[in-house]
């Protein structure tokens, strides 16, 4: 691990009218490492990766992009960054086959405006085959003949296709089976093997115990810590997702009132 | 959830090696294709086969090199709309206004060639001027399609009723406008020599040998598979057969002797759409645009652009249909662009296996299908049939090719996820 975060965010606030998603929100990932991004629905995360991807501005706060301050306006300023988001509904082309939905809005072409389609091929398949992605049986098959984790794994890898230096990936085994998530969840390890930085949204604790390398949780808008996944456990986390920690969340009693059940 | 695929397959997208293995491929190709729904021109074409052979039995005069001639100029105009209806039906929307619009196409070439009307421009400039008006009326209304967010469907509705307008207005009083200008006539009417039909064919059949050697090598090069070689030849090998094939027949033709331009003209149309639509990449935006709009603006694509450029063709390519339709027939009158012209060019796309939900379609669909439409009324009337049987049939077939692609987009839903 490097010293400077690859990306990291400082009091971050953003408030949509009267409704306030994020509040004063640290955050940070480091490049080779797998940061988890766990919380109840309407924790903020989605609103948290909108910010980083551009869609949303926030309302104050600092984002430093491995170290030096940035302002992400759009997605395309985020990309040019090399942030890239895998969102949780896949945004394929289910009619375009696995190397054009790799290339798709940044084609590369000749001077007759010719799209070079054997360098994309060939691209496709190294990348693919640098992150061991190996059931694809031809990447020039429509991506609606591919399974779920399969269309996964091609969205994950269209994100680092563009040598992007932050992934984060939104829910990504939330549509799919056993086999595929197990899929699916090798290929998040590897790109944290890689030395790109990861950010995994998930709700299934399951899955972010098996690969995340820490693990920040956030509660109605504000961030609850940040867990070494070796020095916690489950409980602790499902506790901070569902109460908080007492001394971080104002307005909150010392302990968390146990709940008759 | 399907996991047939989930077994390691060596070396992605490297060289096939033993002829086992491309056999193989090939019949898993083809296999896959029809599982995605993707079935090809493979049913149209049988279909156009049997309604050839059918009339050539039904009807004397329907198989002769004099008819051959005369189905490709009758197509032709057709075809050029159809052309455009390709590309807006790939986006997944419609454009009703291309009938009439081409009507103002056949309307403006006529007014800017007539002598004496202090506006007589030469014929080609003539032809450029009706194909550019009707380029920004289709750039127009597709802007309120993609800017404004109108459904194409109201907004080329809406086109249609103001540009039948707008002819009947103009027309009401001049009647008919005869067109003089030899250009504009020719562009429908002219026959190559037999020695320069040749010349066209060997021309065509030569560029598309070079360019499928070009892209050959190129693959090879960067080390990806090429494909079966069997299959690339058998299509070099139809290719020679079509062209050397047409002009023979036409050269055998009696009355207009020799390969008419119009089939020239939609050849090179062909051609450049079909590089438009497969090979650049704002064809490639239009099939994403077409399959997943969501998909394809979280991916940069500048969706509303690739919108009003496609409606642009569409409207461009009615103009060049107006053109040659008012060039066969000399003249302008009251019922220009209307009839089943609009209806036959969308039949003509869909039948030729464009899909109506967008993403799915080749420009060379419009051809086979504007072929079986023309062919389907061209043999019904030359057997003796009236009007009324030849809509009924061409009904009968659209909703066959329609039936046909539902089922096949059923198949591909089942087939993804």
């Amino acid at each position: 691990m490097t010293d400077t975060p690859t990306l990291e965010l400082r009091g971050i606030t953003k408030s949509f009218g009267s409704v306030q998603a994020l509040a004063d929100v640290d955050f940070e990932v480091r490049a080779g490492e797998v940061m988890a991004l766990v919380g109840d629905n309407g924790a903020g995360k989605s609103t948290l990766v909108k910010v980083v991807a551009g869609i949303h501005a926030p309302d104050s706060g600092e984002i430093l992009f491995e170290g030096k301050p940035v302002h992400v306006s759009s997605p395309k300023e985020a990309s040019r960054l090399g942030i890239e988001v895998v969102y949780q509904d896949l945004a394929l082309c289910d009619n375009l086959d696995v190397v054009q939905n790799m290339f798709l809005g940044r084609e590369e072409r000749d001077w007759l405006w010719r799209l070079k389609e054997p360098a994309m091929e060939q691209r496709t398949a190294e990348t693919l085959r640098g992150l061991s992605v190996t059931t694809i049986r031809s990447i020039r098959q429509p991506v609606a003949s591919l399974s779920g984790g399969q269309r996964q794994s091609v969205a994950v890898a269209k994100a680092v296709l563009w040598n992007s230096k932050l992934v984060i990936l939104d829910e990504p085994t939330a549509a799919l089976g056993v086999a595929q998530t197990r899929q699916v969840l090798e290929l998040v390890k590897r790109l944290g093997e890689q030395g790109l930085a990861v950010v995994l949204i998930s709700h299934n604790l399951h899955d972010v115990f098996e690969v995340a390398t820490r693990i920040t949780v956030l509660r109605l808008g504000r961030d609850v810590g940040v867990y070494e996944r070796e020095k916690t456990n489950q409980q602790e986390i499902v506790q901070a997702i569902t109460a908080g920690i007492p001394t971080k969340v104002a307005g909150i009693p010392e302990a968390a009132p146990e709940l008759a059940t | 959830m399907s996991t047939d695929f989930d077994v390691a397959a060596p070396g992605i997208g490297l060289p096939e090696g033993d002829e086992a293995g491309v056999q193989v491929g090939l019949w898993r190709r083809a296999y896959d294709n029809v599982r995605t729904g993707n079935l090809g021109i493979l049913p149209i074409v049988i279909g156009l086969a049997f309604i050839v052979v059918f009339f050539s039995f039904k009807a004397t005069n329907f198989f002769t090199a004099d008819n051959f001639n005369n189905i490709i100029v009758q197509m032709a105009g057709l075809t050029m709309l159809a052309f455009g209806v390709v590309f807006v039906l790939l986006l997944g929307e419609i454009d009703l206004s291309i009938g009439y619009l081409s009507g103002i196409a056949a309307l403006t070439v006529a007014e800017f060639q007539l002598p004496g009307s202090g506006h007589a421009y030469p014929g080609l400039v003539a032809i450029l001027i009706a194909v550019g008006v009707c380029t920004l009326i289709g750039g127009a209304q597709g802007s309120v399609v993609a800017l404004v967010g109108v459904p194409s469907f109201v907004v080329t509705l809406a086109g249609l009723l103001i540009w039948q307008g707008v002819i009947l207005q103009v027309l009401e009083i001049k009647g008919v406008i005869v067109i003089q200008d030899a250009w504009i006539n020719d562009t429908a009417n002219y026959f190559f020599t037999s020695r320069n039909g040749w010349i066209i064919s060997s021309v065509v059949t030569g560029l598309y040998a070079l360019g499928t050697a070009a892209s050959l090598i190129a693959k090879r090069r960067a080390g990806v598979a090429t494909g079966n070689l069997w299959i690339i030849a058998a299509k070099v090998a139809g290719v020679a057969l079509a062209t050397f094939g047409t002009v023979a027949i036409s050269n055998h033709a009696s009355v207009p002797n020799g390969l008419p331009l119009a089939g020239v003209l939609v050849v090179i149309f062909l051609i450049v759409l079909t590089y438009l639509a497969k090979r650049t990449p704002f064809g490639r935006h239009v099939y994403a645009v077409g399959g997943n709009a969501e998909a394809a603006r979280r991916a940069g694509i500048n969706v509303a652009r690739i919108r009003i450029i496609v409606f642009m063709i569409s409207g461009a390519m009615a103009g060049v249909g107006g053109v040659l339709l008012a060039a066969r027939l000399n003249s302008v009158d009251l019922n220009v662009g209307g009839g089943t012209l609009l209806l036959d060019a969308i039949s003509a796309a869909v039948i030729g296996g464009t899909s109506l939900f967008g993403g799915r379609g080749e420009v060379r669909s419009a051809l086979i299908g504007a072929l079986v439409i023309a062919t389907v009324s061209n043999g019904l009337n030359t057997a003796g049939y009236k009007t009324g049987t030849i809509y009924i049939v061409t009904g009968v077939i659209l909703l066959l090719a329609v039936t046909l692609d539902t089922v096949a987009r059923r198949l591909q839903v089942r087939s993804g996820r």
